[in-house]
């Protein structure tokens, strides 16, 4: 036991209700007090954490009532940035939340079940190949945005000097090259499949890290109670055993999921994105707020982000976390 | 016959062992294509960068795309080694703060008893949930109203909240047997000193991880230049790099230059990577939220 010594209970006792509550206040303080260095040592992270996470967090939940342009003071406007949100905002409605929702659906699910694949996979190969085979595979993941966007504006570049389309012409599936970023029917396409390429991150190392703590005597007693092949053994008993690590890899997939929806934007170069055809909740969230400068309406953009990121985590936790019996 | 033997013992591959061996390889090789395409476009001369078919291997290699990138560009409104410093600066102490400030954060979460413990640790665990971009616009209003705009707090301080370093810190130093503290409590050690001779060795691998993660997070970022420098001299490379790709949707020009300061952003992070790969599977065995 560090810093805190139990204070004995007997201490109270005295009165009830009111003189209770007072105790108890005194009592916390005093603790709080004894605990100085515990404060102390948390101190900076919290001061950095409270600045630059909650105090945007909480003040996104106020601008996005009032309208604001950043120079003039806000003025509130009670649930009009909402209903603008809900009924004027064709863009939105027409194209954002659609990309949003189909990139999500899409690069979530599928990019989580690669993971989970590549992680178990790698588990099987000799061991002297592992930390080659991670290494290739995580690489994508930390090449990050600019450099990203070198490889694949060049790869998908628009002209018959783009690799894809090179390669296209030479095989005479097409006959004139297809600008890949910029037409609204491939944009999306591309940044799904760039995104998937790059999404083997913390995730994947970390569901990998799960698998190999799992106790082989499990899987032992598994074969005895009758599980014939591998399908079964990561359904009852991988899966089951390492689901701490499901829980914190898919929080992960989802974070970097939303955040990636930016690819659109530095692929084709512009914002908006070509006919709106890439174009995510992050996007419009950039264009209303440092293009337009409608910050008011722009944080009630965000906080709808925050507001969906919360909701799609809190799904996974009904699905993936440990429930109080386990 | 022996050869083979010794093979097996190697490598016991049963054939459907061997199909997994060949489906991970093929995935591997897809995701290091572009990265090896990289490699051979940044040191691409002029001549082979315009042939027409693209050739995907280089075949004379030289460094005229990074003398371009170092040289030429000068003409521009800044030299790039500007843009190089920037980078280093702000990545370097942004690593060091980021990983002093989590190990204490952590230790204090998971070695000490105080109120308000427990619900730091959950809000920590939601912010986990959250990505800092969703709320862009309040963080730079936040900057502005600090005056931290065109200085390198405004690079270093928004980067410094990593909740995800602290949360695996946290995690890492709770399996750290807590009689191997009290035993240096009980030789009369005060807490910093248990802090920094007994527990900060013991969590070595959580501590690197954190680095790493930093690393990753300042170095390709490109955010805090384009939102809260208006002063050029105050960007930092990826963001150099950006412009020069913004470009380059359409046409090839600068394509050699561009890849060359891509592999430049690149490399120092595979470096890292290589070097504490161990560390981060280790930390990660303990990434579990209950």
């Amino acid at each position: 036991m560090n810093g805190a010594t139990e204070i004995p209970a007997a201490k109270g006792k005295i009165g009830m209700g009111r003189r209770r509550l007072a105790n108890k206040a005194a009592f916390v303080w005093d603790d709080m007090k004894r605990n100085k260095l515990a404060y102390l040592f948390l101190a900076p992270f919290l001061l950095c954490f409270f600045i630059f996470i909650i105090v945007p967090v909480l003040s996104a939940s106020l601008l996005a009532f009032t309208r604001f342009n950043s120079i003039e003071a806000p003025v509130f406007v009670g649930l009009h940035n909402f209903k603008v949100m809900f009924t004027e905002d064709i863009v939105l409605m027409k194209y954002v939340i659609a990309n949003t929702f189909f990139f999500a659906v899409f690069v979530g699910p599928v990019g989580y079940a690669l993971q989970f694949l590549m992680a178990w996979l790698i588990l099987q190969i000799p061991k002297k190949l592992r930390s080659l085979y991670t290494m290739a595979i995580y690489v994508p993941s930390i090449a990050g945005g600019v450099m990203m966007s070198v490889i694949w504006v060049i790869a998908f570049s628009g002209d018959r000097y783009g690799y894809l389309n090179q390669f296209l012409l030479y095989c005479g599936f097409i006959d004139t090259p297809i600008a890949f970023t910029q037409s609204s029917g491939y944009l999306m396409g591309v940044m799904i499949f760039v995104t998937l390429w790059s999404s083997m991150g913390v995730g994947f190392l970390s569901l990998q890290a799960g698998m190999m703590t799992v106790d082989p005597q499990l899987y032992e007693a598994g074969k005895m109670d009758g599980i014939r092949n591998r399908i079964q053994e990561i359904w009852y008993i991988t899966i089951p055993a390492m689901k701490p690590q499901m829980l914190f890899s898919a929080v992960m997939g989802i974070v970097g999921a939303l955040k990636a929806g930016g690819i659109g934007v530095q692929l084709s170069g512009t914002n908006p994105t070509p006919n709106y055809a890439g174009q995510m909740l992050q996007n419009h969230i950039e264009d209303f707020g440092f293009i337009r400068y409608e910050l008011g309406y722009a944080t009630a953009l965000s906080l709808m982000l925050l507001v969906l990121m919360y909701i799609i985590n809190r799904a996974c936790f009904r699905l993936l976390g440990t429930k109080e019996d386990e | 016959m022996l050869l083979k033997k010794r093979l097996k013992k190697l490598y016991p591959l049963t054939v459907p062992d061997g199909l997994r061996l060949l489906f991970v390889t093929l995935y591997a090789i897809m995701s290091v294509i572009p990265i090896i395409y990289i490699f051979n476009t940044a040191f691409k001369p002029l001549s082979e960068l315009f042939l027409y078919p693209p050739r995907f291997f280089v075949n004379n290699p030289s460094f005229h795309n990074f003398y371009d990138l170092f040289f030429a560009l000068k003409l521009s409104v800044l030299p790039f080694s500007r843009y190089v410093f920037n980078s280093v600066v702000v990545t370097a102490i942004t690593i060091i703060a980021a990983v002093v400030i989590s190990t204490m954060g952590a230790y204090s979460l998971s070695r000490m008893r105080f109120p308000g413990k427990d619900w730091i640790f959950s809000v920590i665990i939601i912010s986990l949930m959250f990505s800092p971009e969703a709320v862009k616009i309040t963080r730079y209003l936040v900057v502005t109203k600090l005056g931290l705009m065109n200085s390198y707090s405004g690079h270093i301080l928004p980067h410094l909240a990593l909740p995800i370093c602290i949360f695996l810190i946290k995690q890492f130093m709770d399996q750290i047997p807590r009689e191997l503290s009290e035993a240096a409590k009980i030789d009369g050690a005060s807490e910093w000193r248990i802090f920094a001779t007994v527990v900060v060795p013991n969590v070595k691998p959580a501590i690197g991880t954190a680095a790493i993660l930093t690393f990753q997070a300042v170095w390709g970022d490109t955010e805090t230049s384009t939102y809260f420098m208006t002063d050029e001299s105050m960007k930092t490379l990826p963001y150099f790099v950006q412009t020069m790709t913004g470009g380059l949707t359409t046409v090839v020009a600068r394509q050699g230059a561009s890849a060359a300061a891509g592999l430049l952003l690149f490399i120092p992070n595979l470096i890292i990577f290589v070097i504490l790969q161990r560390c981060m599977i280790n930390t990660l065995v303990n990434s579990g939220i209950k």
